[in-house]
């Protein structure tokens, strides 16, 4: 008898995982479905354009087996290069994202809103190219750690402002997280046409030192650097601090319930102020991860709004940090292979603007989903992203 | 669900056979543009070196293409996607991809380039080749096309003068770089020329050549910046005002429009055409004709005639110009035909 209980529930279980990952996967199908409509309507051939971005994330399988062909019979290592140069260039547009996501996502589990990612990433990035370039003589193993640190530290800074006015004032952090990405995007202005600009007219600053860069893994042009791992390990510490240890609990139990975790004896302001700390540092580790692996200086227009697209992408990765990691790569590909998609289809780069937004509508309404897809309705506790006003 | 498996199914098999497909495309030329920030359509630099893209697509039938570039990290990236496509002739636009055009040309010297608004050697006292300047050397395979801005700015400056009725004329910039600056620097001495000619005593408000300082509002994006900064120099009187700033300057005409107390000289292209919701308080318009110079490189690639260096934009090439102004007198024309001319033969200095 008992047996057949515990059976039900693990069928119930898996049920519910696979409803979990349904949901989103078939987000994504839609989205694209919906694109290739607007690109139908807009004149050109889908199937054209999503062949293009296939080949400009991925790489075409082809080029790879001809690269590997030459590789073996001459040791010439150019083709191949050449082959794995669209599938290396996805991941290195992913790691920003995979940051920025944990950032957002570690937020959403406290209940907390952090719209600010997009400062905090500016931050991160000119706090560890000021280090990067500023500290002469050190060897790399000193100075890139101290690099990476200086990002996470200043992002983490940019953070915990909201966190403290939200915990000690009850200011709420969505306008506090928007009004500081204000105050770094015009903190950066004036630092790089000022105290930061390097010789010569260009309002940037100067490039890091070679000991401060993230290493590259393949020769020049491929960009792609250690920054990708350590986003990876960062993802495994942010599920390991949550899921592991009591801290993350707490963390949870406010993001639930902030009344009840009170009641219990936690501390909701200190989980506040940490938690937007944390959030803080990864979202700088975002910026950290960009100027010290693939640009190696900072100027105008240094993100593209990683920082607003991780919300979308924590949304999408249900707040949990491997489902973060995962619509990160979506994301990558899909940005990545974008430049593929315009100049072999002329289709603008917009379109990836579209399909996202058509996922993030699927994510926020899932009933579309199963309406669509007709799936029947699984009953389980939905995750509290973020709670109203003054609550 | 047997459905839903259908559909993902399809799905898969389209997507593999379309992936084996693709590619190919028509003869001729193949040309690619990068595009900085501010997009294809910015109405402005962009958009009129793409213009000389179109313009050959049209006449000398080559392959012609653009890819936008939306962060600091796509230049290079998109520039590589050119090198990937075996593009004849890669045009990049401005100076942010100074450093990345370089790089590229030097990795592969079989490919040819041209940069606007940019020219090589641009390595000066301390900067490092490859990371704060692009190459010290000139390159053969890339042409930087440059433009004597200074001279369509000084014309610019004498037909300003020439209109205030409040007697100050004023000039606001994006950012304090060179090429912005110069035509800051030329509207002040066109203003200075036709005080010398006419006994007049006209005012520049926002730049001074003497101080080699001025008004700049930090970017090139906020239309707000612009308004309010030219709204503060109409408080100080002045009644003519030149944003030089890219599509922040449309914050200018903006207010000009609504509030009617003062006109604005475009930059870059023609206001009128442009910004046609503007034009009525659009004075006139320096004109920085990057598609003419776009377009001459290509067509000098066509011809086998490409030569690496710089082009630079004059009055004499039409590379620079003024647009007409509107509501000139008969000697103001006069004057800023006799002003063309002597800027042509050297006589007037310009910066």
């Amino acid at each position: 008898m008992s047996n057949t209980t515990a059976l039900e529930t693990k069928e119930k279980k898996r049920s519910a995982l696979r409803s979990e990952l349904l949901v989103p996967a078939l987000a994504v199908l839609s989205g694209l479905i919906l694109g290739a409509i607007v690109i139908l309507v807009s004149g050109e051939n889908p199937l054209l354009a999503y062949g293009a971005l296939f080949k400009g994330s991925f790489g075409n399988p082809l080029d790879l087996i001809g690269g590997l062909q030459t590789y073996f019979s001459t040791g010439e290592t150019r083709a191949l290069l050449r082959a794995i140069y669209p599938f290396t260039e996805s991941l290195v547009t992913a790691t920003p994202y995979i940051f920025a996501g944990l950032s957002v996502a570690l937020g959403f589990r406290c209940g907390l809103f952090n719209i600010g990612a997009e400062g905090q990433f500016f931050i991160g990035a000119l706090c560890s190219a000021f280090v990067g370039y500023s500290i002469q003589g050190l060897p790399m193993i000193v100075h890139l750690p101290l690099a990476i640190l200086a990002g996470a530290l200043g992002g983490a800074l940019w953070g915990m402002v909201p966190g403290y006015l939200k915990a000690r004032f009850g200011a709420h952090e969505v306008v506090n997280t928007i009004m500081m990405n204000w105050i770094a995007f015009r903190l950066s202005d004036w630092l790089l046409n000022g105290p930061m600009k390097s010789s010569g007219f260009r309002p940037v600053t100067p490039n890091v030192l070679a000991t401060a860069e993230l290493p590259r893994i393949f020769p020049d042009p491929l960009r792609f650097n250690l920054g990708f791992f350590i986003a990876l390990l960062a993802a495994y510490a942010v599920y390991w601090f949550l899921f592991k240890t009591t801290l993350g609990f707490e963390i949870r139990s406010v993001g639930a319930n902030p009344d009840a975790a009170r009641y219990a004896g936690m501390s909701v302001i200190r989980n506040f102020v940490l938690v937007m700390a944390l959030a803080g540092g990864l979202a700088g580790m975002a910026g950290t991860a960009q100027v010290l692996g693939v640009d190696h200086w900072v100027g105008q227009g240094f993100s593209a709004g990683y920082g607003f697209d991780a919300i979308a992408l924590a949304l999408l990765g249900k707040s949990h940090p491997f489902g973060v990691v995962l619509s990160a790569l979506l994301f990558g590909f899909l940005r990545s292979g974008a430049t593929n998609m315009q100049s072999m289809a002329r289709i603008p780069i917009d379109i990836i603007s579209i399909i996202q937004g058509m996922v993030i509508i699927f994510i926020a309404a899932p009933d579309i989903i199963r309406w669509l897809y007709r799936m029947r309705e699984v009953k389980k506790e939905e995750t509290v992203l973020t709670r109203g006003w003054g609550s | 669900m047997k459905k839903l498996h259908f559909v993902m199914a399809m799905f898969a098999v389209a997507s593999l056979i379309l992936a084996a497909c693709g590619g190919g495309g028509g003869g001729g030329l193949k040309v690619g543009m990068v595009t900085d920030l501010g997009g294809i359509d910015d109405k402005s630099f962009n958009a009129t070196a793409y213009a000389g893209i179109q313009k050959a697509i049209d006449e000398l039938g080559i392959e012609g293409k653009y890819l936008e570039s939306t962060q600091q990290s796509d230049y290079a990236k998109n520039i590589q996607q050119y090198l990937d496509e075996d593009t004849d002739l890669s045009v990049t636009v401005g100076f942010l991809l100074g450093v990345d055009t370089a790089t590229a040309a030097k990795a592969n010297p079989e490919t040819k380039f041209a940069i606007v608004d940019y020219s090589y050697p641009d390595c000066f006292g301390d900067a490092v080749e490859g990371q704060s300047c692009g190459s010290a050397t000139e390159m053969a395979n890339v042409l930087g096309l440059t433009f004597q801005i200074d001279q369509a700015g000084f014309l610019a400056g004498y037909a300003a003068a020439g209109s205030t009725k409040t007697g100050k004329v004023a000039t606001w910039g994006g950012i304090n770089i060179p090429p912005v600056a110069a035509f800051m620097i030329g509207y002040e001495k066109g203003v200075d020329y036709y005080n010398e000619q006419n006994g007049t005593e006209v005012e520049v408000l926002g730049w001074s050549n003497e101080a080699n300082e001025g008004s700049f509002i930090g970017n090139f994006e906020s239309l707000d910046d612009g308004r309010s900064t030219t709204e503060s120099l109409v408080q100080e009187g002045a009644d003519i005002v030149m944003p030089v700033a890219g599509p922040a300057g449309l914050g200018g005409a903006a207010y000009c429009a609504e509030s009617g107390a003062c006109m604005v000289i475009g930059v870059d292209t023609d206001w009128t055409v442009s910004a046609p919701e503007y034009a009525d308080v659009v004075l006139t318009s320096i004109l920085k004709n990057m598609n003419v110079a776009v377009f001459d490189a290509i067509k000098s690639v066509q011809d086998g005639t490409f030569k690496g260096g710089v082009y630079v934009g004059t009055l004499a090439n039409n590379g620079v110009g003024l647009a007409e102004v509107k509501g000139a007198s008969d000697e103001l024309k006069a004057g800023l035909d006799a002003v063309r001319q002597g800027i042509i033969d050297g006589s007037i200095v310009t910066k």
